[in-house]
């Protein structure tokens, strides 16, 4: 079924990124009268993340967050009848589905049809193909560390398919951001997959809203140069865009934050390395004819994208076994504190090569509150005080967990007035990227219902 | 005779990250700051300001219609936000590195 229609469709942002916040998504569910509302809960890290979840639990690998999003958000998307797409699947979008049946049922939504795109996952075709891997510039068997996870970026087919199919909440796991938003407005407005022009104004409008807060005044705001009313309760955006893809972009009155052009054109920008050739699955975009015009008070016109044909092959995100991450960290303040961390820092260098044997080049030294954020690259006058951070990539845990454990040590056995140390241990997922030619990716719809 | 003119006083900077590769857009705040950075703000002054962080050529594309600038400094993230161990691995910090730029313009 495609539904072609004529007047304007609003999408709405209710996520930017996995741990992002959820009142602003139920302020748009409750009085947006939105027609989708749009989860953007997936980076490169959170994919490879989630991976390393569903390896020790198969049931996990989803975001942890998307029971307490929807349920938030479905009571009021079933009243106003708003669809729901998100790719908070992950790394398990069939384990998100289910819970989220189980989630239907509870709240009394018994028709709800949630629908699973999956097909991301690439991992036997990535082994067969041995793809040249971007960072390295080598082939993937001339890797050593352990491949654990591959996921291509899909285009918005199976979004498209999975709302034909009558899906009131669409659960993808790795899908191109844009995307995301890309398949309601096609769904709606059946736009063929090869009007490049529309796909790339459509690609404009995802790409302005996946950040959600972005847009709003978030990772804007300046208390000098970009003042932004009501930070705390910045609202999130929302598109009207019709069937030419000409968009209006504003958020809900009462909401805080602010939505002019020059949030715009921050947001346009953000993570394009370049605006001509905006590659996604579904088109290439080009963003330098790009144009915002104020309509008033929060409401913006976006104009001027375009686009050209998209590429014949995929990028996928590959994981890869990465070791450990071992951190310490502890406080030196006033008289000479520079001084004393630089000293702790030699005794906690010492001690891991001699006693744990971590090489000194696996170190990353860091003196907080002395610019360590510019990275050496700026003169700071003596500080206040100085929070030293010592953290290493190591393949052992034994040896990652010493770095803290040196750290800590120099309460007793280290320079005067050391305090409030901290440690940390994680694993790492290492992340590469590569190409996969599009008929090795066969993306696949189910519709599950309670 | 020169006047020395702060970054921070002539626009603003959203930093983003692609792999080890920082991404700078710079906005200027009126047309003359525009004017005044499409000559004085090129890729070899960013590339200068970001020393040996940048392992390779910085490229700038320019966008008059905002108006704004791209560049792409490469290197700068060392592994990037999944590779390196450092506390700000997106390099999320580093627009307001680029804001402390002191820009020496000849006078006319």
């Amino acid at each position: 079924m495609v539904l072609v229609t004529t007047g304007t469709l609003r999408l709405g942002a209710g996520a930017g990124f996995a741990g992002d916040r959820i009142d602003p998504a139920v302020e748009l569910a409750r009085r947006g009268a939105l027609d989708y509302l749009v989860f953007e809960c997936l980076g490169e890290r959170t994919v490879a993340a989630a991976q390393a979840r569903r390896l020790a639990d198969p049931g996990a690998g989803y975001d942890p967050l998307l029971a307490a999003r929807l349920e938030a958000v479905l009571p009021h998307c079933a009243a106003a009848g708003t669809t729901v797409v998100t790719n908070s699947g992950a790394a398990n979008p069939d384990a998100a589905g289910e819970h989220t049946v189980r989630l239907a049922k509870e709240l009394g939504l018994a028709s709800l049809r949630v629908a699973v795109v999956t097909g991301d996952d690439v991992l036997d075709a990535v082994r067969g193909l041995d793809p040249v891997l971007w960072e390295t510039g080598r082939r993937l068997s001339e890797c050593d560390d352990e491949l654990i996870s591959a996921n291509a970026y899909l285009g918005c087919a199976p979004v498209v398919e999975a709302l034909a199919a009558g899906a009131d909440v669409v659960l993808t796991g790795r899908l191109a951001d844009p995307a995301l938003y890309l398949g309601p407005l096609v769904h709606t407005f059946g736009w063929a997959e090869d009007d490049y022009e529309l796909l790339g104004r459509a690609t404009m409008v995802g790409h302005l809203l996946e950040c959600a807060g972005q847009l709003t005044g978030g990772y804007f705001a300046d208390p000098v140069t970009k003042p932004v009313p009501d930070l705390a309760w910045l609202g999130f955006p929302f598109a009207d865009v019709d069937p030419g893809c000409d968009a209006v972009l504003g958020k809900l009155p009462g909401t805080g934050g602010r939505l002019d052009p020059r949030t715009c054109a921050e947001q346009l920008l953000y993570e394009v390395d370049d605006p001509a050739a905006y590659v996604t699955p579904d088109v290439v975009a080009d963003f330098t004819g790009v144009t915002f015009t104020s309509l008033g008070e929060d409401r913006v016109r976006a104009r001027g994208a375009s686009g050209r044909a998209r590429p014949d092959a995929l990028k996928a995100t590959l994981g890869f076994r990465g070791g450990w991450l071992g951190e310490g960290q502890i406080t030196y303040a006033g008289p000479r504190c520079l001084d004393r961390a630089r000293w702790a820092a030699d005794v906690v260098r010492e001690r891991l090569a001699a006693v744990h044997g971590v090489d000194g080049d696996a170190l990353d030294v860091e003196y907080i509150g002395a610019a360590a954020a510019f990275r050496g690259l700026a003169d700071v006058p003596e500080p206040a005080e100085v929070r030293l951070r010592v953290s290493a990539r190591v393949a052992s845990r034994r040896q990652a967990a010493a770095v803290g454990w040196e750290v800590e040590s120099l309460y007793t056995n280290g320079p005067a007035g050391g305090g409030g140390a901290r440690t940390d241990l994680r694993e790492v997922v290492a992340v590469r990227s590569c190409l996969v030619p599009r008929d090795h990716v066969r993306p696949t719809v189910r519709v599950v219902t309670p | 005779m020169s006047t020395r003119l702060r970054l921070d006083d002539l626009a603003d900077v959203r930093a983003g990250d692609k792999g080890d590769t920082l991404m700078l857009a710079v906005f200027p705040r009126d047309d003359e700051a525009f004017a005044l950075l499409t000559t004085h703000l090129t890729s070899a002054v960013v590339a200068a300001h970001f020393g040996p962080r940048a392992t390779g050529e910085v490229r700038r594309h320019v966008l008059p219609g905002l108006p704004a600038f791209v560049f792409q400094v490469p290197g700068v993230l060392g592994g990037g936000v999944t590779g390196s161990a450092l506390l700000d691995g997106h390099g999320k910090t580093l627009s307001y590195h680029l804001l402390t730029l002191v820009l020496d313009v000849p006078d006319d």
